[in-house]
């Protein structure tokens, strides 16, 4: 066989670049708490304040000056300056306009479109998108991080809820860039509790992880294997969670109290009490709280029973979810070996117990519920630069599809197919001599396009003129390992091409993107020009290596004075790695690339004339084998 | 065998030029063997590239364990710290993975994909060819019986009928394949089709009725 020629080269032979100083660690950005964790020879450990507290609210409060405060303090805020203080800014993460005033009468912000239709808050006299409050809080993350550490901490794996919509990625991505944080993955949270539990319990088989936290709701399905851990099936909601819990006693309150209209400040109030009553109400069965504004004192009672006839079509909706991922996983409540309970709202005594009845099993939480998230993230952060035995294959939450004839969604990719994925569709024109088409990419479940987000519209042009139904338009849908959306569209038959990085309807524009990093950051210029340089190395050190191999293989195909030509040009790219200059870099790897081009092609030739006795061979035997 | 041999035609696709070192290298080849350089996904069929005999016979234990075993040297999270190019070589990679695992995964799939490989086209997609008479009346008989079906027991016999029909229908196929009667493969696959589809919709029925919202 030709291949016998050629060995095969395992990788991990060459060690990666710069493996020992990289800090990379684990950020769970979380719509109530966000906690931070670094992972070092395999130990994580979750980065704590000098107070000793891992998490972090995520909450931020404005001043009227430049003043930004987030976490604790912040929270601290929310009774004295309710106006200036923002919570739960996750939940409109990639959110239109349109999207929210649905919900806009409980939302404890005051909000506003911009002419994209992207939400806008007005806080303390600013006008802020939830790409920018999300920042906010990322640097705060990163502050506790390094003062942790010592030193800075310019690498992160973000998680992200794994019903999160690429809208929502993407503005989490963005959050972190304004933030000065290279992404290095976005990873489901789900996913990265069960890498937590998977390596340090060791567990093996089908396991669950149900994550309910404040604002969003997950399950996933994962089989853990021999270090391989792979989600089978994911579900979940983007707006369900512990908030929602919180709304519902604060209405109650309120009802009780007999107030009708209320500001932003009060409606903040009342679901802090609300909050405080059912964190109680886990422990507790029953008790009594106040409400004390505008002059009135008014109290409330509640028993555990009553909060959970109330929340208890909240919690169905979960298990619903639950058993529509077993179906798509084509498993049963049996086959699944245990459950891992995550995020803050898990402690309510009737998740519990409504998680322990459908699965028929006691649901593990023998890791900190809240720290597990980070965990993980800061084990697969460590994965990242470091390498790691372990493997994470996700997949995707939603379907993706296109707008075709009647408002009728065509999916391109299904939900759960495993990503990375690339998977194509062919189209055709429908009017005679039609130019253009326009591709509207949506995502969702439903039939109807209006039911569906919608992501992105773009057109193909400059179509030939042909019949209708003669044009082949291929679009290609390709999802990262972030779970990113790129769409690109061909007509085949004479290969005309568009191609988008799907930039969501509600997202940030790059020309945006760099007035804020040049507003907000004063060394984001500096930050991008640190990992221009960075990637200009990697790329040179590639080279270097790739020449190297080759010489040491060939070089008798070199004479002296060749061979003194390209080893010069080599010791010009070292030294330009030495240094800062990447121009310098990038001119000497050019400069090398020249030099080795004769060797190249006489490698190639002698590659060729190998090969082709080896083929002649190959026939010859296929000829006898007949 | 038959497979590969169209692939070893020509020069081209005996040796090809390593992205990297831009020497000579094997198409079969994931890395370079000169430079180490993660190469892309060359074209070959999903047996190939999960390094499995073609056949509808498919272990999923070994189907897993290829797969694993691949992704594990392939996938982007090894590539993390590497540059631009190796990263997206590496995604392509781990696509082409996915994709032949996807397909060789399910009796379905892998049944059509093999048809289409042998080069003939399942009866479904083949608008010359009509419909199977009986078939059709088998499916119009079914699906009259589910939708009248109105207890939990009811869908569940029929449920568990569809589910003892696949799996003669994928030992049928099994059989056919190894006859290489494609005829028969090919009426096996739209009858397959069919049986999923029907399975899919009991189970729906089933879980709306337990969950008493019908
Ligand atoms: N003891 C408790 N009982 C009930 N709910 C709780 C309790 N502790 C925390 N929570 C709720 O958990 C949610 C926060 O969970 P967390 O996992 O930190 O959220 P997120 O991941 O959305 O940041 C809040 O809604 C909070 O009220
Ligand atoms: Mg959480
Ligand atoms: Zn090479």
């Amino acid at each position: 066989m030709s291949d016998m020629l050629f060995d095969i080269f395992e990788p991990g032979e060459t060690p990666l670049p710069h493996a020992g100083d990289e800090v990379a660690v684990g950020i769970d950005l979380g719509t109530t708490n966000s906690v931070v964790a670094i992972s070092r020879q395999g130990k994580p450990e979750v980065l704590r304040d000098d107070k000793g507290r891992a998490i972090i609210p995520s909450v931020v409060a404005y001043g009227r000056d430049d003043e930004v405060v987030v976490g604790h303090e912040a929270r601290n805020l929310i009774l004295d300056r309710p106006q200036d203080v923002v919570s739960s800014i996750k939940r409109l993460m990639g959110r239109g306009i349109e999207d929210i005033k649905a919900v806009a009468g409980q939302l404890p912000f005051e909000v506003d479109g911009d002419a994209t239709g992207m939400v806008r808050l007005k806080v303390a006299g600013r006008t802020l998108s939830p790409v920018e409050i999300s920042a906010d809080i990322l640097k705060a993350v990163r502050a506790q991080a390094e003062a942790a550490l010592g030193k800075k901490v310019p690498k992160a794996v973000i998680t992200v809820p794994a019903y999160f919509d690429d809208a929502a990625r993407t503005a989490t991505k963005d959050a972190a860039r304004l933030a000065g944080i290279e992404v290095l993955r976005l990873v489901n949270e789900p996913t990265a509790a069960a890498l937590a539990y998977g390596l340090d319990q060791g567990a093996e088989g089908l396991y669950a992880v149900y994550d309910l936290g404040g604002g969003t709701f997950d399950v996933s399905l994962l089989r853990m294997e021999k270090g391989v851990f792979q989600v089978k099936a994911t579900g979940g909601d983007a707006a369900l969670g512990g908030d929602d819990i919180d709304h519902m006693i604060a209405e109650l309150f309120l009802a009780e109290r007999g107030v009708t209209s209320l500001d932003a400040g009060r409606v903040k109030q009342a679901l802090m009490t609300a909050r405080v009553a059912k964190e109680c109400l886990t422990s507790r069965s029953e008790g009594e709280w106040m409400l004390e504004f505008d002059g009135k004192v008014s109290k409330h009672a509640l028993s555990r029973q009553t909060l959970e006839a109330m929340i208890s079509p909240l919690i169905e909706r979960t298990i619903t979810i639950c058993r529509q991922v077993l179906e798509d996983a084509a498993a049963l409540p049996e086959d699944v070996k245990g459950v891992v309970l995550v995020g803050g709202s898990t402690r309510v005594p009737l998740v519990r117990k409504r998680v322990a009845d459908l699965f028929g099993t006691q649901p593990l939480a023998n890791i900190n519920p809240d720290e597990v998230v980070a965990v993980g993230a800061a084990q697969q952060a460590e994965a990242l630069t470091h390498g790691s035995d372990t493997l994470l294959l996700d997949v995707t939450p939603l379907s993706l599809g296109l707008e075709t004839m009647g408002g009728i969604v065509e999916k391109v990719i299904l939900r759960n197919t495993p990503i990375p994925a690339a998977l194509a569709q062919e189209f055709t024109t429908y009017q005679d001599g039609q130019a253009s088409m326009m591709i509207h990419v949506v995502q969702g479940e439903r039939e109807l396009v209006a039911q569906n987000r919608s992501l992105a519209r773009f057109t193909l042009s400059g179509i030939p003129p042909m019949a209708a139904g003669a044009a082949r338009i291929r679009v290609t849908f390709t999802v990262d390992a972030d779970g990113l959306l790129t769409v690109s569209a061909c007509e085949t038959t004479t290969g005309v091409e568009s191609q988008v990085q799907v930039k969501p309807s509600y997202g940030i524009s790059e020309e945006e993107m760099a007035e804020m990093l040049k507003d907000s950051l004063e060394h984001a210029k500096d930050d991008m020009a640190a990992r221009l340089l960075a990637e200009a190395k990697v790329d040179a050190r590639r080279n270097l290596l790739a020449v190297r191999a080759a010489l040491s293989h060939d070089s008798d195909l070199l004479s002296p004075s060749e061979r003194e030509g390209i080893d010069r040009a080599i010791a010009t790219v070292e030294t330009a790695c030495e240094a800062s200059d990447r121009e310098a870099i990038l001119a000497s790897a050019e400069a090398l690339e020249t030099a080795t081009k004769p060797f190249a092609e006489k490698r190639m030739d002698r590659g060729i004339r190998k090969a082709l006795a080896g083929v002649s061979m190959d026939s010859l035997e296929k000829r006898v084998g007949e | 065998m038959n497979i590969e041999a169209h692939h070893t035609d020509g020069l081209e696709a005996c040796v090809v030029e390593c992205w990297s070192c831009k020497g000579p290298a094997s198409p079969r080849a994931l890395f370079c063997s000169v430079c180490g350089a993660v190469q892309p996904p060359r074209p070959m069929d999903h047996f190939q590239r999960l390094g499995l005999m073609p056949g509808f016979d498919v272990d999923q234990g070994e189907l897993e364990r290829h797969y694993f075993g691949f992704q594990r040297r392939l996938h982007p999270d090894r590539f993390a710290a590497r540059s631009a190019k190796e990263k997206l070589m590496s995604q392509q990679q781990a696509m082409a993975l996915n994709e032949a695992y996807e397909t060789l995964k399910e009796p379905l799939k892998r049944a059509a994909y093999l048809l289409k490989l042998k080069g003939r086209k399942a009866d479904a997609e083949d608008s010359a060819k009509p419909a199977d008479p009986a078939l059709l009346m088998e499916q119009m008989e079914a699906r009259e019986a589910l939708m009248e079906a109105d207890s939990a027991e009811q869908v569940q016999a029929i449920l568990a009928r569809t589910e003892s029909d696949i799996a003669f229908a994928v030992d049928d196929l099994s059989q056919a394949f190894a006859a290489e009667c494609l005829e028969g493969a090919a009426k096996l696959v739209m009858r397959l089709k069919y049986l999923m589809r029907l399975s899919d919709e009991a189970r729906g029925r089933k879980s709306r009725m337990t969950r008493g919202t019908l």
